[in-house]
């Protein structure tokens, strides 16, 4: 009997090789190589007046400095703008060297090329850049007000602006008997993995062929960019993400400059050139996310269900769109979570500033939507009177309205249309997981001892697994191994394992004979990326198609060698045997020989497949029409829309009376990514989405000052949580499988991060009786809010403490 | 103009993973970059370059040493251990897939304590020299030990479990030892 694979906690297949030390990262790749490093940009709006190498160029082991003014066709015009949108209408990118302007710190101004990074630094410290400054934007009101501008030519620093809208929320509004608005803030965070962003590109010079090796999410992306830029044949490059220490997002915007100027010098110089990141071009180079403000009035009844949702948010998408407003675009639809809104409108700036530019970050504008949305969950909860789980179930979507149709249009362009979930299931399961109804008690408990804690929580809805497309390719050997490829990459989730756990269920083989290749262009040249929580939907259900294409055709030939008929086989630990017989059998390896009838007689196997072998039928062709050699196959998945997976997180935090510090004593989730290949690989997914939230929620921002500097360039300054900050998280699942697919699976990569922020929020605003607005939050803003509570600036939550104020009748603006 | 001279270069010996290496190299050459590339021991990783992170923690005489902090000059004669050479532990055990593990390595591999495995190697020196200190630590204790090393992937949970499992088969093979050699 095979043992269950696909479903069950097993161990990962990489890990043996990382443990060890056998990991290959980007820079633990060509250690010959010559390396690049960069002069960047100190100032964050400048024009530039001169650029003097002079000093420079006799550093010992310098090979090479460039400017723009070195860059030719193509390679000097500006990055492409990879996600183009109606709504976009001043989509701005830089240069892969700035031409004139800056318009961040960090933006690339000179490359050199040198023996070693030390080298390259050196002579990096004696280039001098003149500059003119130009205005500063900073911060989104900054660049709201339009005082200055960040490109002369988009009017009101505004890159997009987008309306959707289902229903007439004014005369929604209108109707309701209550109202209320929200003014909110979220800060910006970053992916931050600890792997920086890397590139290393071979050219060989005698095939006019380019290999490049990038720590990317996408090397198919990378590989048509490069391609395009240096106007070599797609034939002529290759693109392979080797192993990858983490991206979170940031390594699916490309191309990033270097990984055009990198491979451009390799051609040039004819020599292997690397550029591997260090931590403070990370932080000032690399792109950021999450910065938002956002307005919201809601409608709602008596019982506090939602009439009409009125949403407005400006999105401070940094100097440069290259990526497009995939971010605000999710977090105006996404923000609608499990709920039915009534009337909906949504309408957003995105907007520049003198900031490093803003591409998606795990959870891609999710944290910022069910921020502003469970707010107003909790507001209404508050206003009424009413508990606040109660307040979510009263609008639910219900499982008998499934599939559930918004009526607007998702990241993809595609119907906002949710497949499944049980959301009343889920909140149960919530609240007994986190004792909701036994908190009051617990709370006075807490009183008693001078303690202040408080309970929290916060739903989500993901779309996950957009498309277009994912492939899967399989061949299976003679020696009965089976390889398996698809084009998209990975970071950490653990693909190798959870890929070989659908190929071995799917065929009937042993963990161990499949071995899975993701990222690399050779083997599989269709591919989109690794982004949106969509490796397991649509790899793993392209992957399942294309094994079962193979399966069919294995069985096919064994029934012709075994004589039986073909619904009378199947293939157990890879061999294939008659049902109840398995005495009439064949290898899988066995099946592959027959599959390719060979000429030449290189080994074993391979003599049992020439035509000498004896086996075939001399009137037929040794490869019949319609067939092809081998035990090969391949097939895509493209799906019509996104899967929507789910999930409500609950914590309890504790305030300190005196210091204000914010600690949490629990945080529990419930999850729902439809079937889960790997429970295991999916919960570690959650605990480091929470960990993410956590940072996001208490302890990360990026903390720019006026003139646009980062004063916290560094692992010492930006606060990225140790394992003493995050909490234990107690997580439990539900599964409803996805009808979209054939496996039945949903996302799971970025669910644990999304609604954290917001059940934080939740949770200290009930410790504290006041309202939480803005994120993170730290001690001292905590103690200031309190001081502010106190000299009657923010007005008391009516409820559960302090009672409602009967004089205050008017409807309160929080 | 330039006043830059030609750098001057130091031969360096240290004792990498019980083995003595050499190399040539400048004054400023940090410990993490000759281990990497001139010594080509890539399992030691840098994240920081600024010693907060601990991705590049190797143990230098037998204690837990960030590798960005330190110039190879400085490590001149001294033992250096990278994750590599926890392989050759006297308590390492050859897996499944023939890989030899020590107690940490094994045990991150069975708790899923990593993700993409960019920290790992500096969680696995940090959580080897911590159990000589305290072989049988708290769940507290084990937090603890592991909150100077930054992983941005695992949430941390499961590599807390990792450290007390790890604490579980050391002390297992210091038995099967101890009662080899009795
Ligand atoms: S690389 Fe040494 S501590 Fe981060
Ligand atoms: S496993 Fe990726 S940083 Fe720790």
């Amino acid at each position: 009997m095979t043992t269950q694979m696909f479903g069950a906690p097993i161990r990962r297949k990489e890990d043996p090789r990382l443990v060890t030390g056998g990991g290959r990262y980007l820079d633990d790749l060509g250690q010959h190589a010559l390396a690049a490093a960069f002069v960047r940009s100190p100032h964050a709006h400048a024009r530039i007046t001169d650029i003097d190498v002079t000093d420079a160029v006799d550093v010992e082991g310098v090979v090479a400095i460039y400017t723009w003014e070195d860059l030719p066709g193509k390679v000097a015009e500006p990055l492409p703008l990879l996600i183009p949108h109606p709504t976009l209408t001043h989509g701005r990118t830089g240069y892969a060297l700035a031409r004139d302007e800056v318009n961040h710190v960090g933006e690339p101004i000179v490359m050199v090329v040198a023996s070693d990074r030390y080298a390259a630094e050196d002579a990096c410290q004696r280039i001098r850049v003149d500059y003119e400054m130009l205005p500063v934007v900073v911060g989104i009101e900054n660049a709201r007000d339009g005082e200055h501008l960040v490109h002369e030519d988009a009017p009101g620093n505004v890159a997009a602006h987008m309306v959707q809208q289902n229903g007439d929320v004014e005369a929604a509004l209108a109707k309701a008997k209550h109202t209320l608005t929200l003014d909110l803030s979220i800060e910006r965070s970053a992916c931050m993995p600890m792997e920086g962003k890397g590139v290393y590109a071979r050219w060989n010079d005698e095939d006019g062929e380019l290999r490049i090796y990038s720590s990317t999410q996408t090397t198919t992306g990378v590989r048509a960019a490069v391609a395009a830029k240096l106007e070599l044949p797609l034939a002529k490059v290759e693109c392979i993400a080797p192993d990858v220490g983490g991206g979170f997002g940031v390594k699916i915007m490309h191309p990033w400059p270097e990984e055009v100027l990198v491979p451009w010098a390799a051609r040039l110089l004819k020599r292997e050139v690397k550029w591997a990141e260090d931590r403070r071009e990370h932080f000032i180079s690399s792109a950021h996310e999450r910065g938002q403000l956002q307005t919201v009035t809601v409608g709602f009844d008596d019982e506090g269900r939602v009439l009409g949702l009125d949403v407005k948010f400006w999105h401070d998408n940094g100097a440069y769109t290259p990526y497009g407003i995939i971010v605000p675009i999710i977090t105006s639809t996404q923000l609608l979570g499990p709920y039915k809104p009534g009337a909906y409108r949504c309408e957003f700036r995105s907007l520049y500033t003198n900031t490093v530019l803003v591409t998606p970050y795990r959870g891609a504008g999710r944290p910022q939507g069910v921020f502003a949305m469970e707010r107003t969950m909790d507001a209404i909860a508050d206003y009424l009177g009413i508990d606040r789980a109660e307040v979510r179930s009263r609008n639910f979507i219900l499982p008998e309205e499934m599939p559930y149709d918004h009526g607007l249009l998702f990241q993809d362009g595609r119907p906002l249309k949710y497949d499944s979930g049980d959301f009343p299931a889920s909140l149960d399961k919530l609240k007994k997981l986190v004792g909701w109804d036994d908190f009051e008690a617990y709370r006075a408990q807490a009183e008693l001892e001078g303690r202040k804690v408080g309970l929290g929580i916060g739903c989500y809805v993901e779309g996950t697994g957009v498309g277009p497309y994912e492939g899967g390719h399989i061949v299976i050997e003679t020696s009965g191994r089976v390889n398996v490829a698809t084009g998209l990459t990975t970071q950490g989730q653990g693909h190798q394992t959870a890929f070989a756990q659908i190929v071995a269920e799917e065929l009937g083989v042993r963990l161990e004979d499949v071995h899975v290749t993701t990222g690399d262009t050779r083997k599989m040249g269709y591919a989109v990326g690794t982004f949106a929580s969509r490796a397991a939907v649509m790899s793993g259900n392209a992957i399942a198609l294309a094994t079962r294409n193979v399966k069919a055709k294995a069985l096919r030939i064994a029934a012709d060698a075994l004589e039986v008929d073909e619904e009378d086989l199947e293939i157990v630990d890879g061999v294939v045997q008659v049902k109840g017989a398995p005495t009439t059998s064949m290898p899988l390896g066995t099946v592959a020989v027959l599959s390719n009838p060979l000429r030449y007689a290189f080994d074993d196997a391979a003599k049992a497949a020439t035509q000498f072998a004896g086996t075939f039928d001399p009137d037929k062709p040794p490869v019949a029409e319609d067939e092809e050699p081998g035990l090969e196959g391949r097939d895509f998945y493209s799906p019509t829309q996104a899967t929507f997976a789910n999930g409500m997180h609950a914590a309890i935090v504790e305030t300190d009376p005196v210091t204000a510090e914010i600690t949490i004593l629990r945080y529990c989730v419930i999850h729902d990514c439809g079937t889960m290949i790997n429970p295991m690989i999916v919960e570690g997914q959650v605990h480091g989405g929470v960990a993410q939230g956590v940072g996001g929620a208490l302890y990360e921002r990026m903390a720019y000052d006026e003139s646009g500097q980062l004063l916290n360039a560094s692992l010492m300054d930006f606060l990225m949580p140790y394992a003493s900050e995050v909490p234990h998280v107690e997580a439990d699942h539900l599964e409803t499988p996805s009808p979209l697919n054939p496996l039945g699976i949903k996302g799971a990569g970025e669910a644990g991060c999304i609604p954290v922020s917001a059940v934080i929020a939740s949770a200290i605003e009930d410790a504290e009786g006041f309202p939480i607005t803005s994120m993170p939050i730290s001690p001292v803003e905590l103690w200031e809010l309190r001081q502010r509570h106190e000299a009657g600036e923010i007005p008391s939550l009516r409820h559960p403490h302090p009672a409602p104020d009967p004089s205050n009748t008017q409807e309160p603006t929080r | 103009m330039t006043d830059m001279t030609t750098e001057q270069v130091h031969d360096v010996t240290v004792n990498v993973n019980g083995v003595p290496r050499t190399a040539t190299v400048p004054a400023r050459r940090l410990l993490s970059d000759f281990l990497r590339h001139d010594l080509e021991l890539t399992g030691t990783h840098v994240g920081c370059e600024h010693g907060v992170c601990g991705a590049c923690t190797v143990l230098l005489d037998g204690k837990p040493m960030r590798s960005c902090l330190m110039f190879a000059v400085t490590a001149q004669d001294h033992r250096i251990t990278t994750v590599e050479g926890l392989c050759d532990a006297p308590d390492a055990r050859p897996c499944a897939t023939g890989e030899r593990m020590n107690p940490a390595q094994q045990a991150f591999a069975e708790c899923h304590g990593l993700q993409c495995g960019f920290c790992t190697p500096g969680f696995l020196t940090t959580v080897t020299a911590y159990l000589e200190e305290n072989p049988s630590p708290s769940q507290e204790e084990a937090r603890e030990a592991i909150s100077g090393n930054l992983c941005r992937c695992t949430g941390y949970q499961n590599i807390v479990k990792s450290v007390l499992r790890a604490a579980e088969i050391r002390t297992e093979r210091l038995e099967e030892n101890a009662g080899e050699s009795a």
